[in-house]
C-alpha cells in the first residue's frame, strides 16, 4: 500500500519534471529567453542581469538545472505588457475562473452521472435515446458554438441575461450553462458505458440470478464497481477547473486564468504563458495523484498489482 | 558416418516468475542441462507432460531463444545469436511447425502467399519460380492450388497445418522442429498429418525434433525418444526399445497409460501426487514425490543420466545403481 | 475453379456488401461531399474568397447572387465556407495522419525494443494524455508564433498516445504468440513483420481510433481559430468563421451559423461512420 502510493508520488513528481522540460526546451528554441521574457524594449543591463541571474551564459545542462531552482523559488518572470510579476497575475485571475468552474462542476456531476445511470439501467428506453442523442450533441457541438447560441437565443432573442461581462451573478449564468451542458454530456455518455460494462459482467447476473432484489444488486454490486471509471474522468475535470474555460471564458469576455492565458498567446508574453501552463500542469498532477488515491481505497486489487497501469 | 546435424550439449534455461507485481521473483529452471544429438534424417521424439520444458528446449533447439548456459550446433557450427543477420539467413535451412496452424498464419493473407513468403523473404528464385514452388508444396502436401487463394479463416484444422508445413518446406529445410503439431487436430486428422509427415520425412531425408505428450503419436514417427521430467531428461533411447521395456518409473508410468498393441493393459500404474509445477521443483529426484518405489537417496540426490545398455540412458538411483551392482 | 473457390468468394462478396444504417449512410455521403469541396473549392465557390461587394454587405442568405449571405465587407458567405472547410480538413487530415503514424511508429518501436525505449514512450503518452492538450498547443504557439505547417504539425501531436498504446498492446500480443511469432522464425527483418503482417492485422482497430481522434481535431483547430490563434487571416478556417461572425451575431447570425454548422455535422458524421465501423470492425472496443 505504502509502496502504490510511493510510486504514484513519484510519477507525479515526474510529469512536473516533464512539463517544466518542455517548457525549458520550447523556451530555449524560440529564441533569446531573456528577450523573450523581458521583452525587446528591456534595458541592456536588465537583459545582462537577467542572463546572469538565469545564468544563460552557463552550460545547457547548468541552465536545465537553473531553470528548475528558480521555479522551485517562484521566479516566473515578468509580464511583458506591464512588468508585474506573472505569478501575481495568474493568481488574481483564478477566482474568477473558480467562480464560473466550481458551479459548473457541480452541475455536470448532479446532472451527467445520475442521467448516464438512468440511461445504463433502462437501456434502450425513450430517455436513453434522449441522453445518448444529447451526449453525442455534447460531444459533436464545440463550446463556442453552444456558447453563442446560447447568446443569440437568451440575450440577443429573449433579452433576459446579459452577453458579456463581470458585472453581476446574471452575467455568470451563460458561461456556466455552457460549461455544464457539454460537460454533462461527457459525463452521461461515460458513466452509462461504465455503467453497462459493470452490468454485463457475470457478478451482476450471479448476483440477481441468486434472488439479490434489483434494487440491491445495483446499489450493492453495480454503483461502486462502475465508479471506479468514473473517478478517472472526475479527476481529469477537476485538473480542468483552473484551465478549462478558455473558450467559454473569450466568448463571454469573462477576466479569468483562460482568457488571460488567450491575451498572452495573442501577445506572445510568455511569461505568462509559462506560468499558466506550469500552474495547469500542477493542477492535473495532484488531481491525478487524488485519483489514483481514491482509486487505492476504491479498488483494493490496484494496490497490489497496479503500479504500472 | 558423418557428424550429427544438432548437437545440444548441456542447455539450460531459467526464467524469473513473479507472483504479482511485488512478489519476489522465483526462479524457473525451464530447462536444466538437456544434451541431445540428432543425427541426420533421423526423428527425435521428446516427450512430457506440460511443464516438463520439451517446448522450450525445441525453441532453444532451433535457435528462437538463447540458452542461459550450454550450446547448440547447428551442422558442426554454433548456432547464431536470435534477431541477428546470420541467424535470420538460418532460418532457411530449418523451420517450426507449431501447435495452433490458427494462430501461426496470417488470417489477412490468402495460404500461397503465405507459403511464398520464406522464398521472398530468403529471396531465393524469380516470381515465377517461387509461384510455380508454391504449386508444388501445395501438391506435396497434398493439396490443391485452388486451396492457396483461400485465406486461413477458410481451410480446416487439418488443412491450415498442411499450410504451415507446406510454408516450412518451402526452403528445403534440413531441420524441422515440430512442436505438438497434431494435438490441436481431431484425433482422425492426425494420423493423416502424422502419416504425412513421415512420407515427407523419408523423401526428403529431413531431420526432426518431433515435441509431443502423445506416446502413440511420438512412437510412430520417432528412432530416437527421450522422457524429459521438470526439465531433465530421465530417459533417452532408441523408440522400439524404449516403450518395450521403459526403465525410469516416470516412463513406466506413462507407457502404461499409454495403449499400445500387443501390450495387454493389466498393470496400469497411475501416478498419485502434485502434477510437476516448475516454479517448485523437488530436490534430489524431481519425480520423487510421485514415484511409487522412491528411496532415501532419492530424496537428496539428484541422480545422473547414465548408460545402462545399448543406447539407453536413465536418470534414475533404482535403475543405475543396480545396474553398476550388476556390472561390478 | 471448384465448388470449394465459388462458395469462397460468394461469401466475401456477401461480407463486403452489407446493408448500411442510414445514418450511416447519409453521414459517408456528407463526408464524400466535404472532401469533393475541399478538392475543388476553388471550382466550386462562386466567388473569390476574399472578393468584396460593398454594395451587398451584409446581405441575408436565400437572395439569387449570395445564397448563403454576404458579411459585413460584402464577402460571399457560401465561398468563404467552401474555402474553410479545404482548409479546416487539410488541417484536420494532416494532422490525423501524422499522429496515426506517429503514434503507431512509436507503438511499434515500443514493442520490438521493450525495456527503455518501452518505458520512455509509455512515459510520455502518460504525460501527453494528463495534460490538457489546449493548453500545451497555446503555450507552442506562444512561443512559435502561427504558420499552416506549423498548425498541421502541432495539432498532428494530438492523440498519438492513443495510436501508440493499441500498436504496442497490439503488437506485443501479436509477437508473444502466433503469425508474428512464426514469421520471424521464418527469418523476416522487423520491418517486414510489422508493415506486411501486424499493421494489416491492426488496421481496423487503428481505423476506428482515427474516427475517434479526427472529430476532436476538428474540434481542436476551429476552437484555435476561433480564439484567433489558430489559421490566420486572410486565410480562413471554420472555426475561423464562426469567431469572425461572432461580432455580427446580432445583426447577421447567418455569418457564424453556416460554419458552426458544418462543424457540427462534420464531426457528427465522423462519429457515426466510427461507431458503425466500431461494431463492425472490433468489438473488442467499446
Amino acid at each position: 500500500m505504502g509502496r502504490y502510493f510511493a510510486i504514484r508520488i513519484g510519477r507525479a513528481a515526474l510529469t512536473i519534471v516533464l512539463v517544466v522540460t518542455f517548457a525549458f526546451i520550447v523556451l530555449r528554441l524560440s529564441g533569446d529567453p531573456a528577450l523573450m521574457i523581458l521583452g525587446p524594449e528591456a534595458p541592456p543591463e536588465v537583459l545582462a542581469a537577467f542572463r546572469k541571474a538565469w545564468g544563460l551564459d552557463d552550460p545547457i545542462w547548468a541552465q536545465y538545472f537553473d531553470y528548475f531552482g528558480a521555479i522551485a523559488k517562484g521566479e516566473l518572470g515578468r509580464s511583458m505588457r506591464d512588468g508585474r510579476p506573472a505569478i501575481e497575475l495568474v493568481l488574481e485571475r483564478i477566482p474568477a475562473t473558480l467562480a464560473l468552474t466550481l458551479p459548473a462542476f457541480f452541475f455536470k456531476v448532479a446532472l451527467g452521472i445520475p442521467a448516464g445511470t438512468y440511461a445504463a439501467l433502462h437501456r434502450g428506453s425513450g430517455i436513453d435515446r434522449a441522453v445518448m442523442m444529447t451526449a453525442v450533441a455534447g460531444f459533436t457541438v464545440p463550446s463556442f458554438v453552444l456558447a453563442l447560441l446560447l447568446v443569440l437565443v437568451f440575450a440577443v432573442q429573449l433579452g433576459w441575461l446579459p452577453s458579456g461581462g463581470q458585472d453581476s451573478w446574471r452575467h455568470a449564468i451563460l458561461p456556466i450553462a455552457t460549461l455544464s451542458l457539454g460537460g454533462a454530456a461527457v459525463l452521461a455518455r461515460f458513466t452509462r458505458s461504465a455503467m453497462l460494462e459493470v452490468l454485463g459482467q457475470p457478478y451482476i447476473r450471479t448476483a440477481s440470478a441468486k434472488g439479490v432484489p434489483w434494487r440491491k444488486v445495483v446499489t450493492s454490486h453495480a454503483l461502486p464497481n462502475a465508479a471506479i471509471p468514473t473517478v478517472t474522468i472526475l479527476g481529469f475535470m477537476v485538473g480542468t477547473l483552473i484551465a478549462g474555460a478558455v473558450v467559454v471564458e473569450s466568448v463571454f469576455a469573462w477576466p479569468g486564468v483562460g482568457r488571460l492565458l488567450v491575451v498572452a498567446v495573442a501577445n506572445r508574453d510568455l511569461a505568462v504563458v509559462q506560468c499558466i501552463l506550469l500552474l495547469v500542469a500542477m493542477t492535473m498532477v495532484t488531481s491525478n495523484l487524488i485519483v489514483d488515491f481514491l482509486y487505492g481505497f476504491l479498488d483494493p486489487r490496484l494496490r497490489s498489482k497496479g503500479a504500472h497501469a | 558416418m558423418s557428424p550429427p546435424l544438432v548437437e545440444v550439449s548441456a542447455i539450460s534455461r531459467t526464467y524469473a516468475m513473479r507472483s504479482g507485481m511485488f512478489g519476489r521473483a522465483a526462479a524457473v529452471h525451464a530447462v536444466d542441462g538437456v544434451s541431445l544429438t540428432i543425427a541426420r534424417g533421423q526423428t527425435l521424439g521428446l516427450v512430457g507432460e506440460s511443464g516438463s520444458g520439451k517446448s522450450t528446449t525445441g525453441r532453444i533447439v532451433l535457435g528462437l531463444e538463447p540458452p542461459d548456459s550450454g550450446e547448440v550446433r547447428f551442422d558442426g557450427k554454433p548456432m547464431a545469436a536470435p534477431g541477428t543477420t546470420a541467424w535470420r539467413a538460418q532460418r532457411a535451412r530449418m523451420q517450426m511447425i507449431f501447435q495452433d496452424p490458427l494462430g501461426a498464419l496470417d488470417r489477412r493473407l490468402p495460404v500461397a502467399a503465405q507459403i511464398r513468403e520464406p522464398l521472398d523473404i530468403h529471396d531465393i528464385g524469380t516470381p515465377a519460380v517461387r509461384e510455380e514452388r508454391v504449386r508444388e508444396l501445395l501438391r506435396a502436401v497434398e493439396l490443391t492450388p485452388a486451396h492457396g487463394a483461400r485465406y486461413p479463416g477458410a481451410l480446416s484444422g487439418g488443412q491450415r497445418q498442411r499450410i504451415v508445413l507446406a510454408r516450412a518446406l518451402a526452403t528445403k529445410p534440413d531441420f524441422l522442429v515440430c512442436d505438438e503439431p497434431v494435438s490441436a487436430l481431431d484425433v482422425s486428422i492426425q494420423a493423416q498429418v502424422v502419416n504425412l509427415l513421415c512420407d515427407l520425412q523419408a523423401q526428403l531425408s529431413l531431420t526432426l525434433l518431433f515435441i509431443s505428450h502423445d506416446l502413440r503419436v511420438v512412437r510412430q514417427i520417432s528412432n530416437v525418444v527421450a522422457v524429459m521430467y521438470l526439465g531433465r531428461i530421465v530417459e533417452i533411447g532408441s523408440a522400439d526399445d524404449l516403450f518395450a521395456r521403459p526403465e525410469h518409473p516416470y516412463t513406466q508410468a506413462l507407457v502404461s497409460a499409454s495403449p499400445a498393441p500387443g501390450r495387454r493393459s493389466a498393470g496400469r500404474i497411475v501416478l498419485s501426487g502434485d502434477p510437476p509445477n516448475p516454479a517448485a521443483r523437488p530436490a534430489g529426484c524431481a519425480f520423487h514425490p510421485r514415484c511409487p518405489s522412491a528411496i532415501a537417496r532419492c530424496k537428496s540426490e539428484v541422480p545422473a543420466l547414465e548408460t545402462v545398455g545399448g543406447d539407453r540412458q536413465v536418470a534414475c538411483h533404482l535403475v543405475t545403481g543396480a545396474a553398476t551392482r550388476d556390472a561390478a | 475453379m471448384t465448388d470449394a473457390t465459388l462458395k469462397d468468394t460468394a461469401v466475401r462478396r456477401r461480407i463486403s456488401l452489407p446493408a448500411i444504417p442510414v445514418s450511416v449512410a447519409l453521414a459517408i455521403a456528407w463526408i464524400v461531399a466535404m472532401l469533393v469541396i475541399a478538392a475543388f473549392a476553388e471550382k466550386i465557390a462562386p466567388y473569390g474568397f476574399t472578393q468584396l461587394d460593398l454594395r451587398n454587405r451584409l446581405a441575408a442568405p436565400g437572395n439569387a447572387a449570395h445564397w448563403l449571405g454576404t458579411d459585413e465587407l460584402g464577402r460571399d458567405v457560401l465561398s468563404r465556407l467552401l474555402v474553410s472547410i479545404r482548409i479546416s480538413l487539410l488541417i484536420a487530415f494532416g494532422a490525423t495522419a501524422i499522429s496515426a503514424v506517429a503514434g503507431t511508429t512509436l507503438g511499434f518501436l515500443a514493442a520490438h525494443f521493450r525495456g527503455a525505449v518501452e518505458q520512455l514512450v509509455l512515459m510520455l503518452s502518460d504525460f501527453q494524455a494528463s495534460m490538457p492538450f489546449l493548453i500545451m498547443a497555446l503555450a507552442v504557439l506562444a512561443f512559435f508564433g502561427n504558420s499552416l505547417p506549423l498548425l498541421i504539425g502541432l495539432m498532428g501531436l494530438f492523440g498519438w498516445e492513443r495510436y501508440a498504446r493499441i500498436a504496442r498492446g497490439l503488437a506485443i500480443s501479436a509477437n508473444a504468440q502466433g503469425y508474428a511469432a512464426a514469421v520471424r522464425q521464418l527469418g523476416a527483418t522487423p520491418s517486414r513483420i510489422y508493415l506486411r503482417h501486424i499493421l494489416p492485422n491492426i488496421a481496423s482497430t487503428l481505423i476506428v481510433s482515427t474516427t475517434l481522434v479526427f472529430p476532436e481535431v476538428i474540434l481542436m483547430e476551429s476552437g484555435l481559430s476561433f480564439l484567433g490563434l489558430g489559421v490566420q487571416p486572410p486565410m480562413t478556417s471554420l472555426g475561423n468563421m464562426v469567431g469572425y461572425g461572432r461580432e455580427y451575431l446580432t445583426r447577421a447570425p447567418w455569418i457564424m451559423l453556416a460554419p458552426a454548422t458544418t462543424i457540427v455535422v462534420t464531426t457528427l458524421a465522423v462519429s457515426v461512420i466510427g461507431d458503425w465501423l466500431r461494431d463492425r470492425l472490433d468489438p473488442t472496443l467499446q
